[in-house]
């Protein structure tokens, strides 16, 4: 009885095993491996630091790396500023027929691609696009402006693109709150702003962690966006790393710039579990 | 005399074209144990969410304490409700969802801790205060609940059905420590529920809901014994109902279909019907009645069943040769233990325990 059990458990966790072995950790050796090569005066490879120190001396890579980790937690609070309400008002204050045709279309917009969703914003906002044309056509400006290529279309972009991943977690944590719950915090003398702070977000805290924690992972490796909608100025750190490994062929600093990427969000996302005392294992669940 | 706690006058409530509760009027005094009972669906928890705040009365007026509560919104009324489904916060322990309500009022946090410790102590949860909602049992959650409520002392305490998940023996036990706790502590409580056998034990006043309005208020011993309504009488205590015509009036004297005379009590005015409800009581009726016994009905019952429960033993027997089943209950003592199924017995029952109501 007790081998039967051990070998459909092999069995079940040979493919995720297989998954984790040949998709990521074979790359990763290799990447790492890459990363810490290099060559020396004479053109020979050698072991080295150097692609790592490289980071660390030039000021253009250390100002991207923090702004992309600035910008990235900022997308993550903007995007649950904004599907919080969203998401409680789908389910907590309309009736459950009209919470279901909410929720799909929400989710609607995540049917096409990431890339149609960037133009379409792109057609909204630029120079010669349909807001500029009606504010003209309007009367209320003269000549049309640039809406697109700064940091603020490219938030946009990236808050946009996010919201799926916020609002699934938030609206099926929410979904499990009894409203008896919200009364009883409110007979026992509870205001609306603190059933808020004390009861709901408590009790979403797993929902809002998952959601954060993937919004910032995709927020942090985004390329397309930043790059379509972020301007000249505002550089990405994946679009650093893309010029390594594409433009200037150099893939051993390209590969330590991942790792810089991946430990960065690493530390950043433990950081955040502990300031909030959650735990991975009961947000994921 | 000092105003009661609870006054209610003509309060009303409609969802649209249906009337919920419908123009009640009531008080209840100080340090009582007051129950609501009804069957499910009349309006019991539509009153309480209206005390409670949750619910605007279309009209009517709520006084606690004297005082207008029509305005004043749930976090503000001196009133705590045990909700139905208890809603413990999942997300706190035991103390924090105690020390909930002392916390929102300001109070220090030494006193908090004082306060719930001594709370969980009148509800027999000392040294829980660290464990998880999802680690107590059905009992303690309950016990949890009505703590988190009582220890902010309001004037009143609804509970709305808080025992109905419990399972059958958890509610005995349930029922007389919530006795002995409303005793212990004196806060006036109003209970809601639909289990006669709660609201008997309990309470010091009983109103007996029906369709949105009372039927009667009155002690426990009264509502049994004398019933104001054939909705009282059917719905509080288990009782025998055989349809009757009036033979004579006064003194009043009944015959059922199958041709059985008895002298009867008028319940309440019979306003000149002719046809009647007959109430009689399981253990009202007399086996084998000695010869003594003057004034009382006499008739035969054919035993059908013996409903074997220890102490609350029944006989399921017909009366009088027609097919009308009949409950009796069977005294405590070995008497009767030789009847047996298709025995006939002679058996009696006083005119006094014999209720007319219009059917
Ligand atoms: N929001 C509402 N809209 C319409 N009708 C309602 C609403 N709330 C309650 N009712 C109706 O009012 C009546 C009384 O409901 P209520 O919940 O007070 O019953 P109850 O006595 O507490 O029953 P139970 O013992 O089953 O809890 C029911 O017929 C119910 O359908
Ligand atoms: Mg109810």
């Amino acid at each position: 009885m007790k081998n039967h059990i051990r070998l459909s458990l092999y069995i079940f966790l040979t493919p995720v095993l297989l998954w984790l072995l040949l998709l990521i950790v074979i790359p990763h050796i290799e990447l790492l491996i890459m990363s810490l090569k290099g060559t020396d005066d004479l053109g020979d490879p050698v072991w080295t630091l150097a692609n790592y120190r490289h980071f660390f001396t030039e000021q253009i890579y250390w100002y991207t790396f923090v702004r992309t980790a600035v910008y990235a937690m900022l997308t993550t609070v903007l995007t649950f500023v904004v599907t919080f309400p969203v998401a409680f008002y789908i389910t907590k204050v309309v009736s459950v027929r009209l919470s279901g045709f909410l929720t799909i279309v929400l989710l609607m917009p995540f049917w096409v691609s990431e890339l149609v969703r960037v133009y379409g914003w792109m057609i909204l906002l630029r120079e010669s696009g349909v807001i500029n044309h009606l504010l003209i056509s309007s009367g209320l400006m003269n000549t049309p402006i640039e809406m697109l290529y700064n940091d603020i279309s490219m938030m946009m972009g990236l808050v946009y693109t996010s919201m799926l991943f916020m609002a699934v977690p938030l609206i099926s944590s929410l979904e499990g709150m009894d409203d008896s719950i919200i009364e009883a915090a409110h007979d026992l003398g509870a205001s609306p702003p603190t059933i808020f702070c004390k009861i709901i977000i408590p009790y979403a805290a797993p929902g809002i962690t998952s959601g954060s924690i993937v919004v910032f992972m995709l927020a942090l490796g985004n390329y397309l966006t930043p790059t379509l909608m972020g301007g000249k100025n505002s550089l990405w750190f994946t679009e650093q790393i893309y010029n390594e490994f594409i433009a200037s062929f150099n893939w051993n600093q390209g590969a330590a710039f991942g790792f810089l990427l991946l430990a960065l969000s690493s530390i950043i996302i433990w950081a955040g579990l502990k300031l909030t005392r959650q735990e991975l294992g009961r947000a994921l669940s | 005399m000092n105003t009661p706690v609870l006054q209610i006058q003509n309060l009303r409530k409609t969802f649209a074209d249906f009337t919920a509760v419908d123009t009640l009027n009531f008080q209840v005094e100080e340090g009582s144990f007051f129950s609501i009972l009804g069957p499910s669906g009349c309006g019991k928890t539509t009153l309480l969410r209206m005390i409670a705040g949750f619910l605007e009365p279309s009209s009517g007026t709520l006084l606690i304490r004297g005082k207008d509560m029509t305005t004043t919104p749930p976090n503000r009324r001196p009133v705590n409700l045990v909700f139905q489904n208890l809603a413990l916060f999942p997300m706190m322990n035991v103390h924090e969802n105690i020390a909930f309500g002392l916390r929102r009022q300001g109070l220090a946090g030494r006193e908090i801790g004082q306060k719930v410790e001594a709370m969980l102590e009148r509800v027999h949860l000392s040294g829980f205060g660290k464990k998880n909602i999802s680690q107590l049992s059905g009992g303690q959650k309950q016990r949890v609940a009505i703590a988190r409520s009582l220890v902010l002392e309001p004037s009143l305490l609804l509970l709305d059905e808080p025992l109905g998940a419990l399972d059958l023996k958890l509610r005995e036990q349930m029922k007389i420590e919530l006795k002995k706790l409303q005793e212990e502590v004196g806060t006036t409580f109003m209970y809601i529920t639909h289990d006669q056998s709660e609201a008997l034990v309990m309470s010091d006043q009983v109103a007996v809901m029906n369709k949105g309005t009372f039927e009667q208020i009155d002690t426990p011993r009264n509502l049994y014994s004398n019933p104001a309504t054939s909705f009282v009488a059917g719905f509080v205590g288990e009782t025998n109902i055989l349809p009757v015509q009036v033979a004579s009036r006064r003194p009043l004297q009944v015959a059922t279909s199958f041709g059985l005379q008895l002298h009867a009590t008028a319940g309440i005015d019979l306003n000149d019907s002719d046809s009647l409800a007959l109430y009689i009581r399981p253990e009202s009726i007399i086996l084998e009645p000695s010869d003594s016994m003057k004034h009382i009905n006499r008739f035969l019952l054919t035993v059908q069943n013996i409903l074997f429960d220890g102490s609350n033993t029944k006989l399921l027997a017909t009366i009088a040769e027609s097919d009308h089943e009949f409950t009796v209950a069977l005294p405590q003592n070995q008497q009767f233990a030789h009847i047996a199924k298709g025995d006939h017995i002679q058996a009696g029952v006083h005119p006094e325990s014999c209720r007319c109501f219009v059917r």
